[in-house]
C-alpha cells in the first residue's frame, strides 16, 4: 500500500520538475502542468504520512530516512502555499527536483515504510523533530528564492535583451518572501531547539556535533534577521546571507544519519 | 453567396492615404447599412487599414460597389484606386479577417487593440448570417491564438518595455515614486506608461524650474531643479532621463552618496536621452538598475522576435479556423439541395401511402402510426447517405457537382422545388 502511494508521488514530483524545466523554454501549458503534478505529487504523499502514522501507531518519522521524507512533505507545503502562481513557476525548477531526489533517498534509506523505533516519547518526537524539519523546510525554500533572487538580478545587471521572456517574480517581491519565510523559519526553529534542550537538560545527555551545527544554524538566522530589520540589509547581500545559513541546515542534514537519530 | 473583401491597408498604401479612406464607427455604420443594400456589409476601420466586408450573390458587383466606396472616400478615381486596393474572396478574405483579430497583419505582431477594433466593426456593420458567423470566427480566432501562444505576452515599444523592467524589480508599481528629468515627450511618454501601471509621478526636475513645476501640476506632482536631483534621490524609486543636455545630469557619486538613506531599497534609472543623462558607472553600484535607450531597444528587439515566432504558430490556428469556416461556407450550398432532396422523399411517401390506403382497410391509431414510422425510417436511411455525401463533397469543393446530379437523379427543380416527373 505504501509503495502504491510513494510512486505516485515520486512520478509526480519527477514530471513537475521536467515540465518547470521545458516552462523555462516554452512558458505556458507547462508550467500550469507542472503545478498539476506538485498537486498530485503532494496529495499523494500526505496520503503516504498519514498511512505510515496509522499503521505505526506512533510518530514514525525518526529514522533519518523518515525525517528527509517528512521534511520534502514539509518543503513541497510550503512550496504550495504561493508556488502555484504563474509567476512563481520557475522557483518550482530550483524546488521539485531536489524534492524528488531526496524522495527517492527517503524511500531507499525505509523512511517511507513508517516504522519509528525510536526510545524517544511521540510528543517530544513531534515537536523537537517536526518544529526543526519545518523551520528548515521554510530555510530551504528562502534559500531557493535567494538563487532565484541572484539569478534574477544578474539578468538585470547583465542587461539581457531576452529578459522579459520568462516570467519571475520581482526583485522586491523575493526579497520580501526570503525575509518573511525565515522570519516564520527561525521562531519555529527556536521552539524545537528549546524543546531538544529540556530534554538534554532533563537526562543530562552530552552535547553532540549535530546539536552544535543546530545552534550554529540558529544563530546564522538570527543574524539575518537582526542585519535585515536592525541595519536594513536587503537585495544581493540578504539573498547571500541566506545561502549561507542554508549551508549550515545542509550540514545538519548530512550528519543526522551519523550523529544523532538511529 | 459569396464574400467579398476589398481593402487598403498599411502594407500598400501610404499613411495619407489610409488616413483619407479612415472611417469612424459612426461612418462605419452608415457606410455598412449603405453597401448591405440586398446584401451583408461590415467596415473594419483602424489606423492601419480600411477594409469593406460584404456578402453577396453577386460577387462582382458587390466587389464593384465596395472599390467605389473606398474610392469616393479616398477622392480618387477607382482607376488611381486599385494599385493600393487588395481584393479577396471567399476563403481568402475570411483567412485575412482571421490573421488581421489575431494581430498577425498588424506592424506590431500580436497586438492587442485590433480585436475590440473587430468586435465593434462587427457590432457596428448590417451582418447577416454569412458576416455574422465569419466575423464571430474571427472573433474566437483572435482570442485562441492570444491564449494558446505567446503572442501578446511580451510589450513592444521602448515605454512599455522600460515599464516592464520597473515591474522586474518592484512587485508592484503602485505606491513606487518616479523622478521625470526632462519635460520632453520622450520622457513623458515613459512617466506615463509608468503612470498607467500605478506608479505615482512625485517629482518633475528641469533646467527651468517653472517648466519643471507647471509639468508636475499635470501629473499631480512637484517640481524640482535639476541642482536639487541628489536632494531628492532618497525618496523615489525610479528615474526617468530624458533631456537634451549635452552632458551627465547625474554621477555615480552623487548617487552612492544616497544609497544608506535608501536603506537596500532598489533604484531603477531609465535614460533615454542621446547623449546620455545618467552616468553609467551608476549601474554598478549594488541595487541601482540603470537602462539606456540602446538596452531598452534591444529588448523590444528581443520582445518583436519572440512575438514573431509565435505568429508562426499563430498563423497555423488561423488557418485551421479558415478552414472551418471555409467547410461550414460550402455547405451552404448543398442546403438547398439537401432541403428539396428530403421534401421530395417526403412528397413521394405521403403520395404512394395515400394511394395504399383503400388497400390497407381500417387501420388502428397504433398501426398507423406503425406504418407512418416504417415508411418515414425508409425514407430517412435511403436519404441519409446522400445527404452526407452531399455535405462532405461541399466541404472538398465538390458541392456543385453532387448538387447538380443530385437534381438531376431525383428529378429537383433548379430553384431547389421537387420537380414534377412525367409517368
Amino acid at each position: 500500500m505504501a509503495e502504491a502511494l510513494f510512486f505516485p508521488a515520486l512520478i509526480a514530483y519527477g514530471q513537475a520538475a521536467l515540465a518547470f524545466f521545458g516552462n523555462t523554454r516554452h512558458p505556458g501549458r507547462l508550467g500550469a502542468l507542472g503545478t498539476w503534478g506538485v498537486r498530485l505529487g503532494w496529495t499523494s504523499q500526505s496520503a503516504l504520512l498519514v498511512l505510515q502514522a496509522v499503521r505505526a501507531q506512533r510518530f514514525p518519522w525518526d529514522t533519518w530516512a523518515g525525517a528527509l521524507n517528512l521534511f520534502v512533505w514539509l518543503v513541497v507545503s510550503a512550496y504550495l502555499i504561493w508556488g502555484c502562481k504563474a509567476r512563481y513557476r520557475v522557483l518550482g525548477l530550483l524546488v521539485m527536483p531536489p524534492a524528488a531526489a531526496l524522495l527517492l533517498v527517503a524511500w531507499a534509506g525505509g523512511g517511507t515504510t513508517g516504522r519509528g523505533r525510536s526510545r524517544y516519547s511521540d510528543l517530544f518526537l513531534a515537536l523537537h523533530v517536526g518544529l526543526v524539519l519545518a523551520a528548515f523546510a521554510a530555510f530551504t525554500l528562502a534559500a531557493g528564492l535567494s538563487v532565484l533572487y541572484l539569478w534574477q538580478e544578474r539578468r538585470l545587471k547583465r542587461r539581457e535583451a531576452g529578459i522579459l521572456s520568462l516570467r519571475v517574480p520581482s526583485l522586491v517581491a523575493l526579497d520580501r518572501l526570503v525575509g518573511r519565510t525565515i522570519a516564520i523559519g527561525l521562531p519555529t526553529l527556536t521552539v524545537g531547539i528549546a524543546v531538544g534542550v529540556a530534554r538534554v537538560v532533563r537526562e543530562g545527555s552530552g552535547v553532540d556535533a549535530l546539536m552544535l551545527a543546530t545552534l550554529v544554524t540558529w544563530c546564522l538566522y538570527t543574524v539575518f534577521l537582526a542585519l535585515r530589520f536592525g541595519r536594513g540589509w536587503r537585495g544581493r547581500r540578504a539573498a547571500l546571507l541566506a545561502l549561507t545559513g542554508f549551508v549550515s541546515v545542509i550540514l545538519v542534514h548530512l550528519a543526522l544519519p551519523l550523529t544523532h537519530v538511529s | 453567396m459569396t464574400v467579398v473583401l476589398t481593402g487598403i491597408s498599411h502594407h500598400r498604401a501610404p499613411l495619407a492615404l489610409r488616413e483619407l479612406v479612415a472611417v469612424p464607427p459612426e461612418g462605419a455604420r452608415e457606410l455598412a447599412q449603405r453597401l448591405a443594400a440586398d446584401g451583408e456589409a461590415v467596415c473594419l476601420s483602424t489606423c492601419n487599414r480600411t477594409e469593406l466586408y460584404l456578402a453577396h450573390d453577386d460577387a462582382a458587383l458587390a466587389e464593384a460597389r465596395a472599390v467605389r466606396a473606398l474610392a469616393q472616400l479616398a477622392g480618387l478615381s477607382e482607376a488611381e484606386l486599385t494599385s493600393f486596393c487588395y481584393r479577396l474572396h471567399d476563403h481568402a478574405a475570411a483567412l485575412h479577417l482571421f490573421r488581421v483579430s489575431a494581430g498577425l497583419d498588424s506592424m506590431v505582431p500580436g497586438e492587442a487593440e485590433i480585436l475590440g477594433q473587430v468586435r465593434t466593426a462587427y457590432e457596428v456593420g448590417a451582418a447577416g448570417r454569412v458576416l455574422a458567423r465569419l466575423f464571430g470566427q474571427a472573433l474566437r480566432s483572435g482570442k485562441r491564438v492570444r491564449s494558446q501562444t505567446a503572442i501578446g505576452e511580451n510589450p513592444a515599444s521602448v515605454s512599455s518595455v522600460a515599464a516592464a523592467l520597473v515591474e522586474q524589480v518592484f512587485d508592484d508599481l503602485r505606491g513606487s515614486r518616479v523622478l521625470l528629468i526632462g519635460a520632453g515627450k520622450a520622457g513623458q511618454l515613459t512617466a506615463r506608461s509608468l503612470a498607467a501601471r500605478g506608479a505615482t509621478i512625485g517629482l518633475v526636475a528641469s533646467r527651468k524650474v517653472e517648466r519643471a513645476r507647471s509639468l508636475a501640476r499635470r501629473f499631480g506632482g512637484e517640481g524640482v531643479a535639476l541642482a536639487d536631483i541628489e536632494e531628492v534621490l532618497g525618496a523615489v524609486d525610479v528615474v526617468v532621463s530624458a533631456t537634451s543636455s549635452p552632458g551627465i545630469l547625474l554621477s555615480k557619486d552623487q548617487v552612492e552618496r544616497v544609497l544608506d538613506a535608501r536603506k537596500g531599497r532598489p533604484l531603477f534609472l531609465i535614460d533615454i536621452a542621446v547623449p546620455r543623462d545618467l552616468d553609467p558607472a551608476i549601474h554598478e553600484l549594488d541595487g541601482c538598475y540603470l537602462y539606456n535607450i540602446d538596452d531598452l531597444r534591444s529588448v523590444v528587439e528581443a520582445s518583436l522576435a519572440s512575438r514573431r515566432r509565435e505568429a508562426v504558430k499563430g498563423e497555423a490556428l488561423v488557418a485551421e479556423e479558415a478552414e472551418r469556416f471555409r467547410a461550414w461556407h460550402a455547405s451552404l450550398e448543398v442546403v438547398p439541395a439537401i432541403a428539396s432532396l428530403r421534401a421530395r422523399g417526403e412528397e413521394i411517401r405521403r403520395g404512394e401511402l395515400a394511394k395504399a390506403q383503400g388497400r390497407l382497410g381500417e387501420l388502428s391509431d397504433s398501426e398507423r402510426r406503425a406504418v407512418e414510422s416504417v415508411t418515414a425510417q425508409i425514407v430517412n436511411k435511403l436519404l441519409h447517405l446522400p445527404t452526407v455525401r452531399m455535405k462532405e463533397a461541399a466541404a472538398a469543393a465538390d458541392g456543385p457537382l453532387y448538387v447538380d446530379t443530385v437534381r438531376d437523379l431525383f428529378g429537383l427543380g433548379d430553384d431547389g422545388s421537387p420537380r414534377r416527373i412525367e409517368r
